[in-house]
């Protein structure tokens, strides 16, 4: 397929293989932030392929994993309301919430919906007028400006009976923070997708207020062990910088249409992410102007008290600092087909992927 | 989530297109993208076409490692000189 086999080359593979290990003679650790990431990396078992001085560890960059229960929780209460349709990313079903999940609501007979795109749920309230429908938004900058789209054609086609439960969260706030909290980090495989919308220059400061460098990098082998060599490179010459592995879809500026969807839906709030806590402007509320299409304004429910479930660390995976395989519970009693937290629900949480690929 | 596919533009009409990846078709949005023609390469996320895939750049980012082994030879025949 155009744009993938060349980029899963064995020859270029063992190239890049042989350049890594040549250029590498300090001991580092290279966090990739992106869900996406951690999934391709253990689906080609890119770790294999890297001397023992280069480590690899996951960030924050899966949505579903660093969404609150409490978020969960609201989806479920507001589930169980009368003539009202949940729609959301399949991801998020199975999540577990304090004492239900989404999947389950269903199993008792509410109206939950898994939607490829917004526009699904969209035409769903076009199609049924007399139901409330609730979209889920979650993910970064990749899904927000759907969300976005969403509210506006929702405006203009006057579909006053769709709604959006806002979780949407920006990325690099999670990536400053995590050093900030101390985390030892040389280098950050930065979001390729993510990156489509923002453009490099989200990263500027990074590398000038942390000295880390930061590569934004594609999905296949090749990206992923290109970006790891130019990390290198800039770290053995001390020369941190932001740099574009990803040129065929990623540019400095971003796609400044679907920045400026964002910005006429959202406005910035500060949120919640699991393993990091609460940090200052990186979540996106929807904005007053835009409150009759938000979920949180326009229904009222009793959410219940948060429970987080002892045991599982995905807190800690989320910052690097444990691995899925650190779990006591992983494998064991938390699988893919029986998950306990969202880490090993998510196709692009780190405990799914090691659970997926270490078989 | 936040993996998108390389998809093929196949016809457009208004701000919508059908592409398609390895043989399925697909519709999606050209709401966040201007400019795009039949034939092109896009990347679709959810439903929304949100970047062209620039031919020129994906051939660049291959051809740095044939730079590199030019480079690699170039040097060669002096260090086995030494
Ligand atoms: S293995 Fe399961 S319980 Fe353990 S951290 Fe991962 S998701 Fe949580």
């Amino acid at each position: 397929m155009k744009y993938i086999d060349e980029y899963r080359d064995k020859k270029l593979v063992e190239k890049l293989q042989a350049q890594i290990k040549t250029a590498s003679t300090k001991q580092v650790t290279l966090m990739e932030v992106c869900g996406g990431h951690t999934w391709a990396i253990q689906k080609f078992g890119i770790p294999s392929l890297l001397p023992d001085n280069i480590r690899l560890v996951s960030g924050p960059g899966c949505p579903v994993c660093v969404t609150s229960r409490s978020y969960i929780d609201r989806a479920v209460a507001m589930s169980r309301l009368k003539d009202v349709i949940i729609t959301t990313y399949g991801d998020l079903m199975r999540v577990p919430g304090s004492t239900s999940t989404l999947m389950l609501e269903k199993s008792k007979g509410a109206d939950v919906r898994m939607v490829y795109s917004v526009l699904d749920a969209l035409k769903i309230a076009q199609e049924l007028p007399s139901k409330n429908v609730i979209f889920l938004g979650i993910g970064f900058e990749t899904t927000a400006p759907a969300s976005a789209a969403g509210i506006i054609n929702a405006q203009r086609e006057k579909i006053n009976n769709f709604f959006v439960l806002s979780s949407h969260k920006i990325m690099h706030p999670a990536m400053a923070a995590l050093i900030e909290e101390g985390v030892a980090i040389n280098g950050y495989i930065a979001p390729g997708h993510v990156s489509v919308i923002t453009g490099a220059k989200i990263y500027s400061g990074i590398p000038e207020k942390y000295g880390v460098g930061c590569v934004i990098s594609g999905f296949e082998p090749v990206d992923i062990l290109q970006s790891v060599l130019m990390l290198v490179r800039q770290i053995e010459k001390n020369d941190c910088k932001v740099e574009i592995q990803y040129k065929r879809v990623v540019n400095y500026e971003g796609n400044v249409k679907a920045q400026e969807l964002m910005h006429e839906v959202f406005t910035l709030r500060d949120d919640w992410w699991r393993g990091l806590g609460t940090l200052p402007c990186s979540g996106l509320g929807i904005s007053s102007k835009y409150s009759s299409f938000d979920a949180e304004q326009m229904f009222d429910v009793q959410v219940e008290p948060t429970r987080e479930d002892k045991g599982c660390i995905c807190g800690l995976i989320l910052k690097g600092l444990k691995k899925p395989t650190d779990c006591k519970l992983f494998g064991t009693a938390c699988t893919t087909a029986n998950p306990v937290g969202a880490c090993m629900v998510s196709h692009e949480g780190a405990c799914n992927a090691y659970f997926r690929f270490s078989k | 989530m936040c993996l998108s596919i390389p998809s093929k533009v196949i016809s457009i009409n208004g701000d919508k297109a059908v592409v398609s990846v390895g043989g399925t078709t697909y519709e999606a949005s050209l709401q966040m993208l201007d400019n795009v023609n039949v034939g092109d390469y896009i990347l679709i996320h959810t439903g929304f076409a949100i970047q062209k895939i620039s031919e020129e750049e994906a051939l660049e980012t291959l051809k740095v490692f044939e730079d590199f082994d030019e480079l690699n030879n170039s040097i060669k025949p002096e260090l086995d000189n030494i």
